[in-house]
C-alpha cells in the first residue's frame, strides 16, 4: 500500500465525503470499463466458434465462409441463418450478449425501421434498422475517449502556455494573452463546418480541429497561479540557490498550479463531450455511420414518431453529463482547503 | 461586580473527526478601567478567547463545550443575535491586527467611522460628522479632519490603525479589545500608537483587553497580565508582580527570552568578501497612453557596502525603506546598476549561467518561514535542492548524509526529514530555511528579517543559532531587520536606511550610543524606550 501524504489523505477523505460525487465516480468507472470492451458485449460476430473440433475466434480474426463449409469465399456472416445452421450442426458458437454491432442492420424487422423495442432489439432500432443499444454502447465509448484525449491534450497545451506566460510575464505574456483574445473570438462552429467540408473528418482530424480551439480553458487559471508563484519566497530561494528555470517551473511552481488544473479538468471533459455531441448532431462530426450520441440525438429529432430514439439519446447524455459534473464537484471539494466537514 | 467575567471558557474546533482544543477551561475577570494584557505564543488561544467574548467565532465549526461569559452581569454565551449586535461595536469594541484589511477599501473614512454611530446611536448625518471630527482629533489625526473623504489606501499603516481606533471609540465602549494592534506597523509608529491607547484609556476610563506576544509592550501598558500557553491560562497576575516574581515555568522562559548577547569579534585584516559600490535599483513609474517612463521609484539609491568574513552588517529602516530590495539586488535576484564584487570578482554584469557557481557561496534566508518553503516538497528535498545543482555528482546516500549533518547543525531532528513543511512550527521552519542555505557551506548569507515572523522566545534561539554558525564557519552576514534589539545582539556594523539612501552608518555600539540623525534617534528611541522599561 502506498503511503499517502497527509494532504492527499485529507483530499481523499474530502472526496469521499461528497457522497454523490463519490458514487458517481464508481458508476462512471464501471460504465466506462464496461463500454471499453464494447466488442465483447455487442457484436455481430461470435466470440468463439467450435467447428468440427477446432476453435475459431471470429472476433479477432476474419474467416471465409468456406471455412465453415459454406459457398462464398467472403467473410462469413455469422448472423446468416445458413451459416448459423452450418456451424450449429458441427459445433457451437459463443455469442456476446447483444448480437449486433453498431453498424449491423437487422433485416428481419416486422415493422418498417425505426422499429420499437423488442426482446431482440432491447432499445429498438434506428431508421436504418441498426440496434440502438449496440450503437449506444459504442457511442458512449467514442464520446468519452474523444473527451478524455481532447481534455488531456488540451490541458497539456493550456498548462504549458499558461505556465510560460505567468512565469516569464512581460512581452511573451502580453503577446500570448492578446493572441488568445483574438483566437477565442473566432466563430468556432463555422470554422469547423468549413474545414469539415474541405477535409473528411475522421476521429483524429476532428480531434485536432477541436483541439485548436479548446486548449484555452485552463490557460487563465494556470497563468494566474504562476504569476502569483513567481514572486513567492520559495521560488526566490530556489533562484538564489542557482536552480535552473525549467527545474523551478516543474518542481516548484507547477505542483501548485496542478490543484487548480485538476479540479477544472472534469468540467473541461464535460465540455469536450458536449462539443463532440453538438458537432455530430449537426452532422459535422464523425464520419457518417459512426456510432455517436449526437447522431442518435439527431435521429430522435428526425423521427419524432419513434420516441425511443430521442428518449434513449436524451437519458444517456443527461446521465453522462450529470455524472461528470458530480465528479467535478467532488474533485473541487477535495482540493478546497477551506471546505469544512459537516457533522 | 467585574465588567467582564469569563468562567471555565473552552473552545473546540471540529474538522471532521479531528477536534482541536484551542482554549481549555480558562477563567478571568476584567474590572472597570483595567488594562489586561493577554500574552502567549502564536497558537496559544489568545485571539480565540477574544473572539469568543463577542461570539464572533465561525460557529458551528467552533464550539464551546463549557463556560460562561458575563458582560456587566449579562450572559453573552449563546445569547441571541439581537442582544449581541447591541453590544458589539457599542459596549465592546475591537481593533484588529492588520490595518490593511480591516478597513473597507471602498468606503471613505467618514463613512466607516460614522457607520457605528448610525447603527447604535441613530445620529443625524450632521451630528455624526461632528462626532467623526471630534474622534479624529482624539486619535491624533487632526490633519484628516479636512479630508473626511479620504479612502483607506491614501493613508499610511499607522493612520489606518488610528482610524480603526477612532471607529472602536465612536460609541464610548466600556471594553476595548485590541488584538495585536501594533504588530503590523513600524517601531516608531508602534510607540506612538501605544501611547495613544494609554492616553485614551485614561481619558475615557474604559477597560482594555490587549492581546500581544510582545512582553515589552505589556510592561509599558498593562495593569495585569494573563499568560496563555497551549490554550490554558497558566498565570494571571498584576504586571509588577509577574515581572518580578514569575511563578510558572513558561512565564519565566518568556521573560528570559529576549534576544541578547553581543556579536563575536572578527579578524579585521581579512579583505572584504562582499563589496558593493553605488548600487541603485530604480523601478520605473509609467504613465500616459504610451506607458512612457515618467519617473522612477528609487528603491535603492546609491548604496556602498563592505562585508568581511565573520562580520555582520545590520541594515535597519522602516518598511518601504528599501532594505529587502537591497538584499535581492546584491544577490542579483533583481536588476540593479552599480558594481558588486564577490571575493574580488565583479558579478554585477555576469550572465545567469556564469553566475551559478557563485550562488553556492552566497545565500539568503527570508522573513516568512511559511512562504519560503515549497509546501509540496519534503524537508529533505528542500534542503538537498542546492546540492543537486552545485554537486550533481553526489550519490543519494552522500546527499542524505549532508542533509542529516546540516539538520543536526541547525538543531533539527534528522528523523523528521521526510516530513512536509506544514508539520513544523514557525521556528522549526526557519531552521529548515537556514539549513537549506547552510548545506552549501556558503561564505556570505543575507538574512532578511529572519526573526520578525517568529515568537519572542523563538527569536532568541534563532539569533543564538545564527551567531554560532557564523563563528563556526567564519560567515559574512548581512542582517536586515527593523527590530533594533535583534540588530544590537548580532551586528558589528549598522546601516540605517531611509527612502533607499543611507542616512547613517557605523559600528553598532557608536550608532546606539551617539545617533547623529533624527531618523536614527527616533528609531532607537522607539526600541530603547521599550528596552529601558525592560531591564
Amino acid at each position: 500500500m502506498i503511503q499517502l501524504s497527509s494532504i492527499a489523505q485529507r483530499r481523499l477523505l474530502q472526496f469521499r465525503r461528497n457522497r454523490r460525487g463519490y458514487y458517481s465516480t464508481w458508476v462512471f468507472l464501471v460504465l466506462f470499463l464496461f463500454c471499453s470492451f464494447a466488442e465483447l458485449i455487442a457484436n455481430d460476430k461470435p466470440i468463439m466458434v467450435d467447428y468440427n473440433g477446432s476453435f475459431y475466434f471470429p472476433i479477432v480474426k476474419s474467416y471465409p465462409e468456406t471455412a465453415f463449409g459454406g459457398e462464398f469465399e467472403t467473410q462469413a456472416d455469422y448472423r446468416d441463418p445458413v451459416v448459423k445452421k452450418l456451424i450449429d450442426d458441427k459445433g457451437w458458437m459463443l455469442w456476446p450478449p447483444v448480437h449486433y454491432s453498431y453498424q449491423t442492420i437487422n433485416y428481419n424487422l416486422d415493422v418498417p425501421a425505426p422499429a420499437p423495442p423488442t426482446l431482440e432489439n432491447l432499445l429498438g432500432t434506428d431508421d436504418q434498422g441498426r440496434d440502438v443499444l449496440a450503437r449506444l454502447i459504442y457511442g458512449f465509448r467514442i464520446s468519452i475517449l474523444f473527451g478524455l484525449i481532447l481534455t488531456i491534450l488540451g490541458s497539456i497545451v493550456g498548462v504549458m502556455v499558461g505556465a510560460a506566460g505567468g512565469y516569464f510575464a512581460g512581452l511573451f505574456d502580453l503577446l500570448s494573452q492578446r493572441f488568445m483574445e483574438i483566437w477565442s473570438g473566432m466563430p468556432v462552429l463555422f470554422l469547423l463546418i468549413i474545414m469539415s467540408s474541405i477535409i473528411t473528418p475522421g476521429f483524429f482530424t476532428l480531434l485536432g480541429l477541436t483541439l485548436l480551439f479548446s486548449w484555452m480553458s485552463l490557460v487563465d487559471v494556470v497563468r494566474a497561479e504562476f504569476l502569483k508563484a513567481r514572486n513567492l519566497d520559495y521560488i526566490r530561494a530556489a533562484k538564489a540557490l542557482g536552480v535552473s528555470t525549467p527545474t523551478i517551473i516543474f518542481k516548484h511552481a507547477l505542483p501548485n498550479a496542478m490543484v487548480a488544473t485538476i479540479s477544472m479538468m472534469p468540467f473541461v471533459l464535460t465540455g469536450s463531450v458536449t462539443t463532440l455531441t453538438g458537432l455530430d448532431f449537426l452532422g459535422f462530426g464523425l464520419p457518417p455511420g459512426s456510432p455517436s450520441l449526437g447522431e442518435l440525438l439527431s435521429q430522435g429529432r428526425n423521427n419524432l414518431q419513434a420516441p425511443w430514439l430521442g428518449i434513449t439519446a436524451f437519458l444517456s447524455l443527461a446521465i453522462i453529463l450529470s455524472l461528470l459534473t458530480f465528479i467535478g464537484e467532488a474533485v473541487r471539494d477535495a482540493f478546497d482547503p477551506r471546505k469544512i466537514f459537516k457533522g | 461586580m467585574a465588567l467582564l467575567e469569563v468562567k471555565n471558557l473552552s473552545v473546540d474546533f471540529k474538522n471532521g473527526p479531528q477536534v482541536t482544543h484551542a482554549v481549555k477551561n480558562i477563567s478571568f475577570t476584567i474590572e472597570k478601567g483595567e488594562i489586561l494584557a493577554v500574552v502567549g505564543e502564536s497558537g496559544s488561544g489568545k485571539s480565540v478567547t477574544a473572539l469568543s467574548i463577542l461570539q464572533l467565532l465561525p460557529y458551528p465549526v467552533a464550539q464551546h463545550p463549557s463556560g460562561s461569559i458575563k458582560f456587566k452581569g449579562e450572559e453573552m454565551m449563546h445569547a441571541p443575535d439581537v442582544v449581541l449586535r447591541g453590544i458589539r461595536g457599542n459596549k465592546i469594541a475591537m481593533i484588529f491586527q492588520e490595518p490593511m484589511t480591516s478597513l473597507n477599501p471602498l468606503h471613505t473614512i467618514e463613512k466607516q467611522i460614522a457607520e457605528v454611530l448610525f447603527i447604535h446611536k441613530r445620529m443625524t448625518p450632521g451630528k455624526a460628522r461632528e462626532r467623526v471630527i471630534e474622534l479624529l482629533n482624539l486619535v491624533g489625526l487632526e490633519r484628516l479632519t479636512t479630508r473626511l473623504n479620504a479612502f483607506p489606501h491614501e493613508l499610511s499603516g499607522g493612520q489606518r490603525q488610528r482610524v480603526m481606533i477612532a471607529m472602536a471609540l465612536a460609541n464610548e465602549p466600556d471594553l476595548l479589545i485590541a488584538d495585536e494592534p501594533t504588530t503590523a506597523v513600524d517601531v516608531t509608529v508602534q510607540a506612538q500608537l501605544l501611547k495613544l491607547l494609554k492616553d485614551l484609556q485614561k481619558k475615557t476610563g474604559m477597560a482594555v483587553m490587549l492581546i500581544t506576544h510582545d512582553l515589552s509592550i505589556v510592561r509599558k501598558m498593562a495593569d495585569s497580565v494573563a499568560v496563555m500557553y497551549h490554550g490554558e491560562l497558566v498565570e494571571h497576575e498584576k504586571t509588577e508582580k509577574l515581572f518580578t516574581s514569575p511563578a510558572h515555568d513558561y512565564t519565566k522562559m518568556l521573560l528570559a527570552a529576549q534576544p541578547n548577547g553581543v556579536p563575536q569579534p572578527f579578524d579585521t585584516n581579512i579583505p572584504a568578501i562582499f563589496h558593493a559600490d553605488n548600487l541603485k535599483v530604480y523601478f520605473p513609474i509609467k504613465a500616459g497612453v504610451f506607458r512612457r517612463t515618467m519617473d522612477y521609484v528609487r528603491a535603492v539609491d546609491g548604496i556602498d557596502l563592505d562585508i568581511r568574513p565573520g562580520q555582520t552588517v545590520g541594515v535597519v529602516g522602516e518598511s518601504g525603506s528599501g532594505k529587502t530590495t537591497l538584499g535581492l539586488a546584491l544577490l542579483r535576484l533583481i536588476q540593479s546598476t552599480g558594481t558588486i564584487r564577490f571575493n574580488g570578482q565583479p558579478i554585477d554584469a555576469m550572465a545567469a549561467n556564469d553566475l551559478r557557481p557563485f550562488r553556492k557561496d552566497m545565500q539568503i534566508v527570508f522573513q516568512d518561514p511559511y512562504g519560503s518553503l515549497s509546501p509540496r516538497l519534503s524537508i529533505a528535498q528542500i534542503i538537498e535542492e542546492g546540492l543537486l545543482v552545485h554537486f550533481p555528482n553526489l550519490t543519494p546516500a552522500e546527499r542524505d548524509k549532508h542533509v542529516v549533518d546540516v539538520m543536526k547543525e541547525v538543531g533539527l531532528d534528522p528523523e523528521t526529514r521526510s516530513r512536509y513543511p506544514h508539520e513544523f512550527s514557525g521556528g522549526q521552519r526557519q531552521r529548515v530555511a537556514i539549513a537549506r542555505a547552510m548545506v552549501l557551506k556558503p561564505k556570505f548569507v543575507i538574512l532578511d528579517e529572519p526573526t520578525s515572523a517568529l515568537d519572542m522566545s523563538v527569536q532568541a534561539q534563532i539569533i543564538d543559532l545564527l551567531r554560532n554558525l557564523q563563528q563556526k564557519h567564519n560567515l559574512a552576514y548581512m542582517f536586515i531587520s527593523h527590530d533594533l534589539r535583534v540588530i544590537k545582539a548580532i551586528s558589528h556594523q549598522v546601516i540605517v536606511m531611509k527612502n533607499g539612501k543611507v542616512v547613517e552608518s557605523g559600528p553598532t555600539r557608536e550608532i546606539f550610543a551617539h545617533p547623529q540623525q533624527d531618523y536614527t534617534k527616533s528609531l532607537i528611541a522607539a526600541a530603547l524606550n521599550i528596552e529601558v522599561v525592560n531591564s
